[in-house]
């Protein structure tokens, strides 16, 4: 059974709000909502389908919406998900909301659903039909908020290890532009080394094995999440002080960082994706049965963890998983109105 | 009725069932646009199905189907509608690697199935490199095809009836049809007849090959742009396509008609299972157990068709 957390948002989401305490609204009091997801096949998928589970099962019993139904494809392919879609419009739901196999080839089942005057909304794995919603991760501020955090952190600035994703993919493109960005923006930083993790601990502690002896002192490491912890080994390795390494949200690195907080006082910060934002997509397209007007695209708040808030995540977090939080209609809100 | 003629029947008769069923069940498909969205992406699977048809007969397998339609997916989406002429170039080199392919199989006596699959990884290698991130545009003309609305029957029943239609003329009407069934039944009679084995061969692999290249045009007229991966699934669904339509690996007993039937059902047992909320844990479990069932029904007639000593 999956456990989830209540951390502290970047945005400063109020999540204040129980779901009990919500008033049913009657104008969509009698919509259907479905959920067309590709694949289901690892921690991070199976926590969004729970959470999903979890927050529209609330809202369902509470009478917001008819019905919430989570429809996952067999296998992961574009042309089993267009006609599951296709599915979905016959099935006679209002809205659809989409974790998509491919961003173009969904495009004619959408644009099918979109006739038949059915709500579409994509997340995390977007569509690029005009007529869809997308809520889309913004990569690079996730790169950036980690500057922003070290020159508050270190004001006087020094140097920079960067660990990179894998290489080739958008995402690890659009982090380490949000990084250099930052660094652009803080001058008192300046990159010495750049090396790819790959997104895994042990890809990462090997590559940080390998540049560290040619490196200057380092006043901290900034990742892309899922690296954290092999840097820290490799530089407890090669017998050098651990500088400030920012986290990526995973439990190995919840753990490790509680660990050091507890024995010397480290400070760090984490930031990541949250799979709860399966829920906010709910939310919103709730918003737009609601008659809400919400801008076509809206970019999901990151998930940041603070000294402050450590324990708290560290405790709802599965071992070998990835924190989580499951958002409110509150917070679908606030969403809409900063992509204002 | 004997059972042959039964025999002949029970792919018609297991898309009846099934559309019935979901008629039943979700009776909003019950109407011109219901019927479109359930049977619109079947048709480049029927496409792709009367394509691996083509080479079944001459008891062949195509393990690069998926691949291929891929492929022509992402030029469709590309070349042929900026410069069309390129596009056309690009599509008409294709179709010549598929009769090549077929020669290469048959003179150097090569297993079908290790060269197309070999072939697989080179269409999916193109594929990427044409479309290295998912994107294109569908050429005008083809997303009218897949988007036109006659009067009175829609699109996709249409397109089915004459894809069976040609398929069905082409290669049970047709001396060409007869000579490549001829070459699945018996090789060396058909030699001794005086047809040339390697062109006979040649040009099933290349009516194959312009067969998948209609399939990926209009995907891409559904799909309003392409993916390098967008339809892996139809390797697969084309080979159960031909069987459940009543074809057999070998032998060269093929049935177009069957084929395309056999593609509609395939899509519509799709729906049927999601349909009736069954979780995607057991979706190709009970996509399976339909097959199985077809397949048996199928032996059972052979059986009793051999046990009345009906020849």
């Amino acid at each position: 059974m999956n456990k989830f957390t209540l951390a502290t948002l970047t945005l400063a989401l109020s999540m204040g709000t129980t779901l009990a305490t919500l008033p049913a609204f009657a104008d969509t009091a009698g919509k259907k909502i479905a959920l067309s997801n590709n694949y289901a096949g690892n921690s991070w998928r199976q926590a969004m389908l729970t959470s999903w589970d979890k927050v529209t099962g609330a809202a369902v019993s509470s009478g917001v919406v008819a019905a919430a139904d989570a429809f996952t494809t067999a296998e992961n392919q574009a042309t089993e998900q267009a006609a599951q879609i296709q599915n979905l419009i016959l099935q006679g739901y209002d809205a659809i909301v989409i974790n998509a196999a491919s961003p173009t080839a969904l495009n004619g089942a959408v644009k099918e659903a979109c006739d038949a005057g059915i709500v579409v909304v994509s997340f995390d794995g977007i569509v690029t039909e005009p007529c869809a919603y997308r809520i889309a991760v913004d990569f690079a501020g996730m790169g950036k908020s980690q500057l922003d955090y070290l020159s508050e952190k270190i004001p006087d600035g020094g140097n920079l290890l960067e660990l990179r994703g894998l290489a080739g993919v958008f995402v690890d493109d659009e982090i380490s532009a949000g990084i250099h960005a930052g660094v652009a923006e803080n001058p008192q930083f300046k990159i010495v080394g750049s090396v790819h993790g790959d997104w895994a601990q042990d890809v990462a502690q090997k590559a940080v094995a390998g540049i560290l002896p040619s490196l200057p002192e380092i006043a901290a490491v900034v990742t892309q999440g899922g690296d954290g912890y092999g840097s820290a080994q490799a530089f407890a390795a090669a017998g050098r002080d651990v500088p400030l390494i920012i986290m990526g949200n995973r439990h190995d690195e919840l753990l490790w960082w509680k660990e050091q907080k507890d024995a010397t006082g480290y400070e760090t910060m984490s930031v990541s994706i949250a799979p709860g934002v399966s829920t906010l997509a709910f939310w919103v397209a709730q918003q737009i049965l609601d008659g809400a007007t919400v801008p076509q695209d809206l970019t999901v708040p990151f998930l940041k963890i603070t000294q402050d808030t450590l324990e708290e995540s560290l405790e709802t977090t599965q071992a070998g998983g990835v924190a989580n939080v499951e958002y409110s209609l509150d917070d679908a809100k606030a969403t809409i109105k900063s992509s204002m | 009725m004997t059972s042959d003629r039964l025999r002949q029947l029970l792919p018609a008769f297991s898309l009846a069932v099934l559309l019935i069923s979901v008629f039943y069940i979700q009776p909003r498909t019950m109407s011109y646009l219901g019927l479109n969205l359930l049977f619109n992406l079947a048709v480049p699977i029927a496409l792709a199905t009367i394509a691996q048809m083509l080479i079944i007969a001459v008891n062949d397998l195509d393990l690069s189907m998926g691949a291929f339609v891929s492929f022509v997916a992402c030029v469709a989406a590309t070349f042929l509608r900026d410069t069309p002429l390129l596009g056309v170039l690009i599509l008409a080199g294709a179709i010549g690697v598929y009769a090549l392919v077929g020669i290469l199989i048959y003179v150097r006596n090569l297993p079908a199935i290790v060269v197309t699959l070999g072939m697989s990884f080179v269409w999916g290698g193109l594929a990427v490199l044409i479309l290295p991130s998912p994107g294109g545009a569908a050429p005008e003309w083809a997303r009218w095809l897949m988007k036109t609305k006659p009067p009175g029957i829609p699109m996709a029943i249409v397109a089915s009836i004459l894809i069976a239609g040609i398929a069905h003329f082409l290669v049970m009407r047709s001396s060409f049809g007869v000579v490549i069934r001829g070459v699945g039944g018996n090789e060396r009679s058909v030699e001794r007849a005086g047809w040339s084995i390697l062109w006979v061969r040649a040009a099933a692999y290349a009516s194959a090959g312009f067969f998948a290249v209609l399939a990926g045009i209009l995907l891409v007229g559904l799909t309003t742009a392409a993916d390098a991966n967008i339809a892996l699934r139809y390797t697969l669904l084309s080979i159960a396509g031909v069987i459940l339509g009543g074809g057999e690996f070998t032998g060269g007993r093929v049935s177009p008609i069957g084929a395309v039937i056999g593609a509609l059902t395939l899509t519509l047992a799709g729906s049927f299972l999601s349909f009736l909320r069954i979780s995607s844990d057991w979706q190709i479990g009970a996509q399976g157990a339909i097959l199985i069932i077809v397949l048996a029904l199928r032996v059972l007639l052979n059986r009793s068709k051999q046990g009345a000593g009906v020849r």
